[in-house]
């Protein structure tokens, strides 16, 4: 196996956050204060990914979450939902205050995004899920001639589930040039590295292959995603996918890139501090 | 009863646009629908899980998929987009099992299904329906298109004999008195479902000849079950006996069980004894009738059964 710590170390850390992205990171935070713990690596590499949706593409209504026209969001990587839930609390769907309560008795923001929550389309947690409900939702939207379009975030492990691939094959089949499939590629699962565990490479390829125009980014650049959201869909018969290149843990520089970050239990105050502290100095 | 679901999807399709028909590669003969109602109709690949994941999607706003499939394949294969695409989030598919039980039993315990209704009855907002024949079938087709639940129909029994009758009022979640002799002598109550409730019918009329009062009482909706008629036919029996082609660990025996022991005083208790099939996968090939021969499960055979349990 490769040395973790050693690649951590090799892990390029691109520019710096802005305010806007070191603002939502510390809402992540704010969610695992209280619990000590969660998914805080998986969530701190998608945070860009979700904010330049929520900022400047989807069609969404905070206050009428279920507007028929809506655009669905679906974050299958469920497990990654910190992420989710700052940016739900930063557009209004939910409380900001309500992110201290996560995964505490009485919440319904649990460690895995649950649709019991306002803005969140489909439960997830449960990996190689979101595709097919998303190729469904997009069928929908076709068959009601609704404008609504359907992005489905994935994990780079999630795509070892094979549902994955059986919902590739399906998407392209019906030319579903609405939905975006969007990969949070931050090189690493729980157990390791993705090469190590399962490799994916050539992951572009196989994308093309399955019918997906296929397109790559960094996943931290907001202006790049931006652009690059905004060229969808990428072909009016295939539907799209981007990669996005991200870095497990991003803005908590000393856990950048660590697989042992995926998850985090019993987060001591000292940590949690050095976690606040890291991300005001990106 | 395959046949009658076909020519009732048809109709309701084309009355109600929500109606869809989902199928995971298989020839079941519905062209025609293709050619009329192309939305509607999905001829999906070798590809369970993601055929009820999307059909998860597509109940999320608004239709109602019906998702065709073999029983075994539809049970076992996309179990977590059962569990939670579909119940957890209240999205209300209808998972058509084709060749529930041993209807396919030429084809081996691949095929064989003979634990879907433990499986599916254990998920908390499924609905469970196995009706015994074509007409009922019918019946309870147009009331699946706005239960608010998923629903896992299974469909056991080909070709005859029907037992329901053209003036049966069938209604999701009410059980059925099939069989009641009206003679003297020890009362038996024969719960059935599905393919057994046509032997069971006939196993009663064979033990009044024999002097023993047998009612069948008709489960087709094994979740939710139909706690009153069971309670009120289970106070007059002296034994309950509950037959299924399924095994008994979950089945419709031990839901029997759980509403009796959950609801009756344990001294008012009748005995109760559970046919069905063993704790074993079924590796013999041959027909239905043939392994139900095998198993115990024919009607002269249940009636020697209950003459055994009656002592």
């Amino acid at each position: 196996m490769i040395n973790q710590a050693e690649k951590a170390n090799t892990v390029e850390r691109g520019p710096s956050l802005d305010e806007r992205s070191r603002y939502l990171r510390k809402l992540v935070v704010s969610g695992i204060e209280a619990t000590k713990k969660g998914h805080i690596g998986s969530a701190l590499s998608l945070v860009e990914i979700i904010r330049v949706l929520y900022d400047d593409i989807l069609n969404y209504r905070p206050q009428e979450p279920l507007w028929p026209d809506r655009d669905r969001f679906i974050l299958s990587k469920g497990h990654g939902c910190l992420a989710l839930y700052a940016v739900l609390a930063d557009k209004g769907f939910i409380k900001t205050d309500e992110l201290k309560t996560y995964a505490l008795e009485g919440s319904r923001l649990g460690g895995c995004s649950e649709s019991i929550v306002p803005g969140v389309e489909a439960t997830t947690g449960a990996l190689g899920h979101g595709l097919a409900v998303g190729i469904g939702m997009a069928m929908a939207a076709r068959m009601q001639k609704r404008p609504s379009r359907v992005y489905v975030v994935m994990g780079d492990g999630e795509l070892n589930e094979g549902s994955v691939w059986e919902g590739a094959l399906c998407a392209a089949k019906y030319k579903l040039s609405h939905l975006t499939v969007i990969i949070d590629c931050n090189k690493f699962q729980i157990a390791g590295s993705t090469r190590d565990v399962l490799d994916l490479e050539p992951l572009k390829e196989k994308w093309e292959s399955f019918g997906f125009v296929t397109r790559e980014v960094d996943g931290h650049d907001v202006n790049a995603l931006r652009k690059i959201y905004k060229e969808l869909p990428f072909s009016n018969t295939k539907p799209s996918a981007i990669i996005a290149h991200t870095v497990k843990t991003k803005g908590v520089t000393f856990a950048e890139g660590d697989y042992k970050w995926h998850w985090k239990s019993g987060l001591d105050e000292a940590t949690l501090n050095k976690i606040k502290a890291s991300l005001e100095n990106d | 009863m395959f046949f009658t679901f076909k020519d009732s999807i048809y109709e309701l399709a084309k009355a109600d646009k929500r109606v869809l028909l989902m199928i995971t590669d298989s020839d079941i003969g519905m062209d025609h629908m293709q050619k009329e109602m192309p939305e509607q109709y999905f001829m999906e690949g070798i590809s369970e899980a993601n055929t009820v994941g999307m059909a998860c999607g597509l109940a999320a706003d608004g239709y109602v998929p019906f998702i065709v499939n073999h029983a075994s394949f539809g049970v076992r294969r996309c179990y977590e987009q059962i569990v939670l695409d579909a119940c957890l989030q209240e999205r209300p598919i209808r998972m058509v099992g084709v060749g529930g039980g041993v209807a396919t039993a030429h084809l081996g315990p691949t095929h064989t299904t003979i634990e879907d209704i433990a499986i599916m009855r254990s998920l908390p907002e499924m609905t469970v329906i196995n009706p015994c024949d074509a007409l009922e079938m019918k019946k309870l087709m147009p009331q699946m298109i706005d239960w608010p639940k998923a629903i896992y129909i299974r469909l056991a029994r080909y070709g005859k004999p029907i037992v329901t009758q053209e003036e049966d009022d069938i209604r999701i979640g009410k059980a059925v008195v099939r069989y009641r002799p009206e003679i003297a002598g020890r009362k038996v109550l024969l719960v059935s479902t599905g393919a057994m409730t046509s032997g069971a019918v006939n196993a009663a009329a064979s033990l009044k000849e024999a002097g023993i009062a047998c009612t069948v009482l008709h489960i087709h909706t094994i979740k939710p079950l139909d706690k009153d008629a069971l309670l009120e036919q289970a106070s007059s029996a002296e034994l309950i006996v509950t037959l299924e082609d399924h095994v008994l660990a979950g089945g419709l025996g031990s839901a029997c069980l759980e509403v009796l022991m959950d609801n009756m005083d344990p001294k008012d208790l009748p005995r109760v004894r559970r046919i069905g099939f063993p704790d074993r996968f079924i590796h013999e090939y041959g027909t239905q009738e043939s392994l139900f021969q095998a198993m115990g499960l024919q009607p002269q055979q249940v009636a020697e059964k209950i003459k055994g349990f009656l002592g």
